[in-house]
């Protein structure tokens, strides 16, 4: 495997409310190599998108995240200053966000707003940015940019938006892409579209990604790794192969499960990973006692990625 | 069809606009269309009526000079003073509200961005300017400054700053919370940056119909001031001042004071109707 580019260890997102501390991201550990598109699963509410936008620390205020490291290279991304911040943010790490609707300024032209992180982050000129952002527009999949570049948001379909906000993010020249559920906004035929065109241009480019979804069948084709999360809480890592064959994890098997007969028959329980114990217990069809007292913590699994079960650890 | 378009396509707005281009037509072209000085004294003309003309001068045979508006109690030309009362009151209007929307935009702004502490002490500035009556505040501060063309600016930037302020700082609230405000911050834009680039280019449009209505109430304002005697200086050609040099002649020589009267009724309706017509278009909710 290759080196490793960003790795996290026991990272914690808690909200501070009127009654307290409440963790909604607990003890989530991952590693991100060079190349790797690792997929992030889980319903909502697991605390994907919040672990995500931690790393760049886009957290809503009340929101604090603490971690024993998280080290892209040779920094520390939770303690950069406003202006490593900055830096990092759109040139190492660019994120696409859910909805292309809302992520795109309306009173600025396209061409506006990519030309606006070139500017920022590489100082181009205005000759050479536009150029540059044509170019970024006929990468994913926009006929005759030109025109495009004086156009509006309003005058864009959904999938259009979605492709340039898809630009946008590339024109930091990122090291990891962070797709936080890019298609969950758009149809069905587009939603097909959008995950090619990210799939081609990661291998293009040799970037590593993040693809946070909830949807399992997406992953099955795009990830290297997957990483489930619930409640706040890694359940289990490992390879997409593996984790499809043989997931260990009993929730993992009960995501699978579902897939295959298409239909959302679980009960429902409130997801608290402050509460003691493993999250999952409550419906856990291999549920013992330690579960109920005690959160397994993450430990290497059979197929070689991690769990966090108790179940065959005795 | 874009928001210019539209908007000469609205009838209150094209008539206010066209109202308006005549007025500054006016006041650009003063030297040349106005038919004497504004100052200039002619004691022998004293008070005459609209249309009349002054005594031919003796030396030479040329008959007097035409009044199309009456001359007032020391013989200016009320037309000539109106003319050039034109340049000082959409002058006087124009920069009290660039000053007030200067001003009132930039606490908007970083008391809707920052929040906070900025946020508290910009709120409790607006609730002081708006509980204390204006009139009071421009005599203090006019008699504290003593008058003049920049101290009335002043005073109707200070009068009209609060309403950009809030509309400003409301419309921070909603647009920071947006998704492209929070992209752009993923994208590393600065605090700077998202303001300058992503927020105020969204508050333009509510901006622009607060600033045609205050434009109105600047031109009036500043003419009540100058009426009180309280504005410009008296020799000034300014419409409030030319309403108060009437004041003694309402009943003998009634044109000194109605024909700026009509001037300022004429201008202001302008701007409303401008206003009125800019809001239709900009604001969706209030399409008929």
């Amino acid at each position: 495997m290759n080196a490793s580019l960003l790795n996290v260890e026991n990272l914690s997102v808690e909200f501070s409310t009127r009654a307290g501390s409440h963790a909604a991201v607990s003890d989530v550990s991952f590693t991100l190599c060079a190349g790797e598109t690792l997929g992030v699963v889980g319903e909502s509410g697991s605390g994907k998108s919040l672990t995500m936008l931690s790393l760049l620390q886009l957290l809503p205020n009340r929101a604090t995240a603490h971690a024993t490291r998280a080290q892209l290279g040779e920094r520390n991304l939770l303690q950069l200053t406003r202006t490593e911040l900055d830096a990092v943010r759109g040139r190492e790490i660019a994120i696409v966000f859910q909805d292309p609707l809302t992520a795109l300024n309306p009173v600025l032209s396209i061409g506006r707003q990519i030309t606006e992180v070139l500017r920022h982050h590489f100082r181009l000129d205005p000759a050479r940015s536009r150029l540059r952002a044509i170019e970024l527009l006929a990468r994913v999949g926009i006929a005759d940019p030109a025109l495009r570049m004086t156009q509006y948001p309003h005058e864009f379909s959904g999938g259009m938006r979605q492709r340039v906000t898809i630009a946008m993010a590339l024109a930091g020249d990122p090291k990891i892409l962070i797709a936080d559920e890019p298609t969950t906004a758009l149809d069905v035929t587009v939603q097909a579209q959008i995950v090619s065109l990210v799939a081609g241009l990661l291998e293009q480019t040799g970037m590593a990604a993040i693809w946070v979804t909830h949807d399992l069948a997406l992953l099955a084709r795009i990830a290297d790794r997957v990483m489930v999360m619930f409640a706040g809480r890694v359940m289990e890592t490992a390879t997409c192969e593996d984790l499809f064959a043989r997931p260990e994890h009993p929730y993992t098997q009960a995501l699978l499960a579902n897939l295959r007969q298409a239909e959302g028959a679980t009960t429902a329980v409130t997801a608290d990973a402050a509460a003691r114990g493993c999250p999952f217990a409550p419906r856990c069809p291999a549920v013992a006692d330690i579960c109920r007292s005690t959160a397994p913590a993450l430990s290497r699994a059979a197929h070689g990625g991690q769990i966090a079960c108790w179940a065959g650890r005795e | 069809m874009n928001t210019w378009e539209r908007l000469l396509h609205t009838k209150p707005a094209r008539r206010g606009l066209l109202m308006l281009l005549l007025v500054i037509a006016a006041a650009l072209a003063a030297p040349l269309i106005s038919p004497t000085s504004p100052d200039h004294l002619d004691p022998g003309a004293r008070l005459l009526a609209p249309l009349s003309r002054s005594a031919a001068q003796p030396d030479t045979h040329h008959p007097g000079m035409l009044h199309l508006l009456g001359t007032d109690s020391v013989g200016r030309d009320t037309l000539s003073r109106l003319i050039y009362g034109s340049r000082l009151s959409l002058a006087v209007g124009f920069a009290a509200v660039l000053l007030g929307a200067l001003i009132g935009t930039l606490l908007g702004v970083i008391s809707g961005f920052f929040g906070g502490i900025i946020e508290a002490v910009t709120g409790w500035l607006i609730d002081v300017q708006l509980s204390f009556p204006f009139l009071l505040l421009a005599i203090f501060l006019l008699g504290a400054l003593g008058g003049g063309k920049t101290a009335v600016i002043c005073v109707l930037a200070l009068a009209t700053w609060v309403n950009y302020a809030r509309i400003v700082r409301s419309q921070v609230l909603s647009i920071r919370n947006q998704g492209y405000v929070e992209a752009a911050r993923a994208a590393g834009a600065g605090s700077m940056r998202i303001i300058f680039i992503h927020i105020l280019p969204n508050t333009l449009t509510p901006l622009f119909v607060v600033a045609s209505f205050s434009m109105a109430q600047a031109i009036l304002t500043e003419a009540s001031l100058s009426f009180t005697g309280l504005g410009l200086d008296p020799a000034t050609p300014s419409w409030g001042t030319m309403l108060n040099d009437g004041r003694d002649y309402l009943l003998s020589a009634w044109w000194i004071s109605t024909m700026p009267g009509l001037a300022i009724g004429f201008t202001v309706l302008a701007v409303l109707m401008l206003g009125e017509g800019m809001r239709e278009v900009l604001d969706p909710k209030a399409a008929p």
